[in-house]
């Protein structure tokens, strides 16, 4: 028995969490696979793992990881700049931040693609140069960093507000140089809400499919995302190979936050934060 | 501490946002439903028409002129309202419960789910009303850039190097669907054989840089963002480009065949019964077979069906060898089971 806590009011706050997780969570996960169990295991082996898929899986989450990536430094710097200065049109800037957030995904995809397709503003210049983004798996990376570029900022941000630029003189009054300041100081503070973000990002961007879909070319085997698989087998009134392919997707989303959150646990001790 | 406090309140409330966000849209549908049940219940009649995507613009013109008919003839004022969206998702809407009293697709098969996945309609549908309960159709054709600078005229141009193609995606689009049975049709039709036709298909298909969800995609990418050499969609789209985007701007081709793209209508049978509108659902999908229905649906560069109305407006559009799909492939189920199944030809096609 875990010790009493003396905040009243643990037994109904406790029973209402778990009867509201269970409600908007747990009973429709559950249904993926119960939906899924209606195959046989050759089935289930064709559904998700035939080549097609497969090159899905590893679109999907390798330009995830790399979208989040890129958010990382990207979201640290943003985040940086709105807690560290004061400018002109500051606020302004803070709510750019979350436009994705608002922003209806496929509107988000129509705009991308039209930017970067090889008549568009950005996607004519990089066509001189040889490099085409619209749709190619480039896209599908340029997509997902942008919906996933608010998480970040807004996690670390407030880690930034909270740690004061009185640490940062501080150190340097005690002879750090700059990097020793970011390395030392900065870093081990935000590095739980970096990673939080990350993984937020990252979950966010696996996910995606509106946004995707304009800007990716959807070809089988090179630009074609997970999301797609499952919306091309329902179309197909194909239900259990639909909820086959996203209860594979659960799994490894589970098996990668878990993954993710058993980093944060290990860098937290081993950069002396104390819990 | 402080700091992770302040970081877990933060991402609370961006969850908390998220979940907001859903949980008004649920309101927003429980309310959409509410609206529509307490339609119903008044006095005055309503009937739902769940159709596919691009049929907007045909119904926006259609349903005013059914409303004034109707109330002409009986005095009752009746309401229809319309559902849009891609047709297999109307269709498995209808079948997981939603209401629509007449289903409006662009393939039988979506309409045929209505019997096999829940029997909300007797199998033989099609029998109830002419032409196989078509009142329209369309077909494939290609549309080309000013001046055809690749010169293109029938489907074996499609095929040559260095000409690029788009086509939606044969496995989420009805539109895609036809136009990859049109080409294999158009082998078979010259006296090739099967393989004959995979290898067509084939090459057709490594000609397509960008395979879109549906045909209104396809359209912009080919019409906004510049992609291909030729664009192969529905005819009542092509002459929809030619209007919005400008004529100059493109050509049409007829190939030498294609295929017949009929729009199936139904009404619902438990749902009419249900909500006693069998008289007006009935009479809503006879409308569309009227000369008034077919004239509208000639304005929208949909092949009228009815044969006085073929005739009437044959100006507007070209004679064409056209194939039925029953013809070509046994039936439709049969073309979906080879062609665009799980590891069906299609898939072939990409398979490494």
């Amino acid at each position: 028995m875990a010790k009493k806590s003396s905040l009243p009011g643990f037994n109904l706050s406790l029973g209402y969490t778990i009867f509201y997780l269970s409600l908007i969570v747990l009973i429709p996960l559950s249904a993926v696979f119960f939906k899924t169990f209606t195959l046989s295991w050759d089935e289930f082996v064709q559904a998700v793992a035939s080549p097609r898929v497969v090159a899905s899986y590893k679109l999907t989450f390798g330009a995830s990881l790399i979208a989040a990536s890129i958010n990382v430094v990207f979201g640290v710097l943003t985040a940086w700049v709105l807690t560290r200065y004061e400018f002109f049109g500051k606020k302004i800037v803070d709510a750019f931040v979350d436009f994705p957030f608002a922003l209806p995904t496929a509107v988000a995809g129509i705009s991308l693609s039209a930017i970067y397709a090889k008549n568009g503003w950005i996607g004519s210049l990089l066509d001189q140069i040889g490099i085409a983004v619209a749709y190619t798996p480039l896209g599908v990376v340029v997509a997902l960093t942008f919906i996933g570029l608010p998480f970040v900022v807004r996690t670390v941000q407030p880690v930034l507000e909270d740690l004061g630029a009185e640490v940062e003189e501080a150190g340097a009054s005690l002879g750090a140089n700059r990097w020793q300041v970011f390395y030392k100081i900065i870093l081990p503070a935000i590095w739980p809400a970096v990673i939080t973000g990350f993984a937020l990002a990252f979950a966010r961007a696996v996910g995606e499919y509106g946004s995707v879909i304009f800007i990716a070319g959807n070809m089988p085997m090179v630009s074609e995302i997970t999301p797609l698989i499952i919306i091309t087998k329902l179309e197909q009134y194909d239900y259990a190979g639909a909820t086959a392919v996203a209860a594979v997707m659960l799994v490894i989303s589970f098996i990668l936050l878990f993954a993710i959150n058993g980093f944060q646990w290990w860098s937290n001790r081993r950069l002396g934060h104390v819990k | 501490m402080a700091a992770l406090l302040q970081l877990k309140v933060s991402i609370q409330s961006i969850m908390h946002i998220q979940t907001i966000i859903h949980q008004l849209k649920l309101t927003a549908v429980a309310l959409a439903g509410a609206f529509v049940f307490s339609n119903s219940a008044s006095a005055e009649t309503s009937l739902l028409n769940v159709s596919y995507d691009v049929s907007r613009e045909y119904y926006k013109d259609l349903n005013p002129a059914f409303i004034q008919y109707w109330k002409e003839k009986t005095g009752e004022t009746i309401t229809i309202n319309q559902s849009h969206g891609g047709s297999s998702k109307q269709a498995r809407s209808v079948v997981d419960g939603l209401s629509a009293d007449v289903i409006t697709m662009n393939r039988s098969p979506d309409i045929d789910v209505l019997y096999e996945r829940a029997k909300l309609i007797p199998k033989d549908w099609q029998k109830r009303l002419p032409h196989a309960s078509s009142p329209t159709a369309s077909t494939s054709v290609f549309l080309v850039r000013k001046g055809n600078p690749k010169n293109i005229k029938d489907w074996d141009d499609l095929v040559k190097p260095k000409v690029a193609v788009v086509i939606p995606n044969p496995k989420t689009s009805g539109n895609g669907k036809y136009t990859y049975l049109a080409a294999w049709g158009y082998v078979l039709k010259n006296g090739g054989d099967e393989a004959k036709a995979k290898e067509f298909v084939t090459k057709l298909f490594k000609n397509v840089p960008v395979l879109d969800t549906g045909g209104r995609g396809a359209t912009t990418t080919f019409a906004q963002r510049d992609i291909g050499d030729v664009l192969l969609t529905f005819e009542n789209e092509v002459f929809l480009i030619q209007k919005e985007l400008g004529a100059d701007k493109f050509e049409v081709i007829y190939p030498s065949i294609s295929v017949l793209a009929e729009n199936p209508v139904a009404l619902v049978d438990k749902v009419v019964d249900k909500r006693k509108t069998r008289t007006q659902a009935q009479a809503y999908l006879e409308f569309h077979f009227s000369e008034v229905g077919q004239d509208i649906a000639a304005k929208h560069y949909l092949r009228p069906q009815v044969d006085s109305a073929v005739t009437k407006h044959a100006a507007t559009f070209k004679p064409l060898k056209l194939f039925k799909v029953e013809e070509v492939f046994g039936s439709w189920s049969k073309a979906e089971k080879t062609h665009f199944a799980d590891g069906g030809v299609f898939d072939q096609i990409y398979a490494k």
